[in-house]
């Protein structure tokens, strides 16, 4: 503690953090604990060191960040459940020159919007899609997503996922590392410090892919969901460790061939 | 192989090809589409037609599916550009949510449906049953297009810039509700002249937040029932306004004393159908609806107080006539006759109906 704060008020305080510029001066409405501010955070902290708010576009999602246009301060579209990568097709193809990021939850991309994602990243759209993994629909509830882990009970699965009947959590991320379109896939998660350093040079490096016109990059981002998994955030944070990363290892999983 | 378009002269062309010709001097900055008959000219008009044309820069990009195109086009006209898809009857019936969101976020654009007999996979033959799903919104939520009809090859091609002139207007969605004949059909057809669309200003649009605004937003999301309900009567306020849009044709209404109303394709067969009715003494005339949305009520309101009774002709079960009969508010009878399925009435199916309404009339009066 530094000692002179309480000596001389008059004293001048060491800044040693602020909120990023480019998030606004909305609070966020997320469960405490969540995820999602995290990661809103780390990237609005990117578009300030990189200077691109000007030329960044985003896409929300249907799902709890669908407000997240409130809070990042870019110019941004609200897409409709799982289109968010069509959308921002649509946006970077008449704004080639313009860096287009769209974020979607695992509902979002991985469920209803399977199509979208495969073949937006199969055209090789030149954009960063960033994929929130909770493992759980959080907006509407805890209902069990296709990434729910087996045995994960949500108030569809009750008595637990069961592979037999729903099948086996989908790993978007592997299943999409093989189309040539993709240029960088990695998963990330945000459970302590270090992984959300990573997690921010994962984003550094896409937004530089993009301005060279790479390709696809995709971020997946195992997350938490405390509310829908029925849990105190510090209980989520040990689950996210223990479980979500056993069925989601972290680590890159297409990385540029040069 | 770059090839010289010439601006004047008159060409024979497909209705679907001189749709996508006219799209292409509109300066439309983008399309997207998935392959569908009897619509697949459009795309593939477009691109075969595009890479050859050295000044202009438009996407032209087949897309997975119409749930993708639509949302295409969604991110693209909010980021300001000039931007359009098309489709036939099953496709339009897969865009309905994101055409819902395109309304509510006030993006203009435009969606043809080159229309095909259903329900169902259907039939690839020409029908008009789209008409409530097109007319009366066809997605969730109150909402509307303006909708255009087309009657000719002619108009398929003009009514590409009316429609993107209207949608940037009134920042509405527009459709042209064409059908499976008059997208196939060829016939000559004058193109409207490269480049004299103007482009309008988008300050609304997401191009990249600069230091002297706010971030822009599109959504369709306001969650607070009391923002939502100033959102819908915003929207309603302008649909009043879009009223005077209101488009028709009359064809010898003057002297008129049965009234002929049809759209489209079943408008040109009514067009005959007043010329053999003539020749027989029989005082009949046409009002062709342009625009669907907004419907002429007034006009044929009007036309009540002239005519003994209306016929409403159209390729399906009788949609538009409802709309008829709320303009006449029962003050004449309002008879329909159509087919369904892909079939078309020839101008005598109408006139036999014509007379046979006649008869049972005087048999009434008798
Ligand atoms: C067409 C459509 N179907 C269903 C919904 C309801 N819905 C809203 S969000 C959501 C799932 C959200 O889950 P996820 O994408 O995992 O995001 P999270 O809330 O967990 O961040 C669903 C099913 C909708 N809005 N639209
Ligand atoms: S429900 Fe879950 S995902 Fe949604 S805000 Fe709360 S914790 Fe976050």
């Amino acid at each position: 503690m530094n000692e002179k704060l309480y000596l001389d008020a008059e004293v001048e305080l060491e800044q040693v953090y602020s909120k990023p510029k480019s998030l606004t001066d909305v609070p966020f409405h997320y469960c405490p604990g969540c995820g999602h501010s995290v990661v809103h955070k780390v990237l609005m902290e990117v578009v300030d060191e990189l200077g691109i708010q000007e030329d960044l576009i985003g896409v929300a999602p249907v799902g709890c960040s669908v407000f997240a246009y409130h809070y990042m301060n870019v110019d941004m579209q609200e897409a409709a459940h799982g289109r968010a990568s069509a959308v921002a097709t649509g946006i970077k193809r008449v704004l080639p020159d313009k860096l287009v990021f769209s974020y979607q939850g695992d509902g979002d991309l991985a469920a209803i919007g399977t199509a979208e994602t495969i073949h937006t990243i199969n055209r090789g759209e030149n954009i960063l899609m960033i994929f929130i993994n909770n493992g759980i629909y959080g907006m509407t509830g805890g209902q069990m997503a296709p990434t729910s882990l087996i045995g994960q009970i949500t108030s569809t699965t009750p008595y637990g996922r069961s592979a037999a009947q729903i099948g086996n959590p989908i790993k978007i991320s592997d299943l999409i590392s093989l189309l040539p379109g993709a240029y960088y896939v990695t998963r990330q998660a945000v459970y302590n410090p270090n992984a959300v350093r990573k997690l921010k040079k994962a984003l550094i490096k896409s937004i530089e892919y993009q301005k060279q016109k790479k390709g696809t990059c995709f971020i997946e981002v195992v997350s938490n969901c405390p509310s829908g998994w029925k849990m105190t955030p510090v209980e989520s944070i040990k689950f996210l460790e223990e479980q979500m990363i056993h069925t989601y290892p972290l680590g890159d999983l297409k990385v540029p061939q040069n | 192989m770059e090839k010289e378009i010439k601006t004047e002269e008159a060409r024979l062309m497909k209705g679907n090809e001189a749709l996508a010709e006219a799209a292409i001097r509109a300066d439309i900055d983008a399309y997207f589409g998935y392959p569908i008959t009897p619509q697949s000219e459009v795309i593939e008009y477009l691109t075969r037609e595009v890479p050859n044309r050295k000044d202009k820069k438009t996407v032209v990009l087949q897309a997975e599916s119409e749930v993708a195109s639509i949302n295409m086009v969604y991110g693209a006209a909010g980021a300001g550009a000039r931007v359009m898809t098309s489709s036939s009857s099953p496709g339009i019936s897969l865009m309905q949510e994101g055409i819902s969101y395109i309304a509510a976020a006030e993006l203009p654009c435009l969606v043809v449906n080159v229309v095909r007999g259903g329900p169902g996979l259907g039939t690839i033959q020409p029908s008009q049953s789209d008409y409530f799903q097109a007319t009366k919104g066809g997605g969730h939520g109150d909402y509307h297009l303006i909708v255009l009809a087309p009657a000719s090859v002619q108009e398929m091609a003009d009514f590409v810039f009316e429609a993107f002139r209207l949608a940037e207007k009134y920042r509405n969605p527009v459709m042209i509700l064409s059908d499976g004949a008059l997208g196939q059909m060829m016939e000559k057809v004058i193109l409207p002249k490269d480049g004299s669309l103007s482009k309008t200003a988008k300050p609304w649009a997401t191009t990249g937040k600069t230091k002297d605004r706010d971030h822009n937003i599109i959504t369709s999301l306001f969650i607070q029932p009391e923002e939502m309900e100033k959102v819908n009567l915003h929207l309603q306020e302008k649909y009043k306004v879009i009223q005077s849009e209101v488009r028709y044709e009359e064809i010898q209404t003057e002297d008129a004393e049965i009234l002929l109303v049809a759209f489209g394709l079943s408008a040109r067969i009514c067009q005959k159908t007043v010329d053999l009715a003539r020749e027989k003494g029989i005082k009949v005339g046409l009002l062709r609806p342009i625009t669907l949305y907004p419907f002429p009520y007034e006009r044929l309101k009007e036309l009540s107080n002239q005519v003994e009774f209306m016929l409403d002709v159209e390729m399906n079960a009788g949609q538009m006539v409802e709309d008829v009969r709320l303009s006449v508010e029962g003050k004449v009878p309002v008879h329909f006759i159509g087919r369904m399925g892909g079939m078309i009435l020839s101008p005598e199916d109408v006139l036999n109906k014509i007379e046979s309404i006649h008869e049972s009339q005087n048999a009434v009066n008798a």
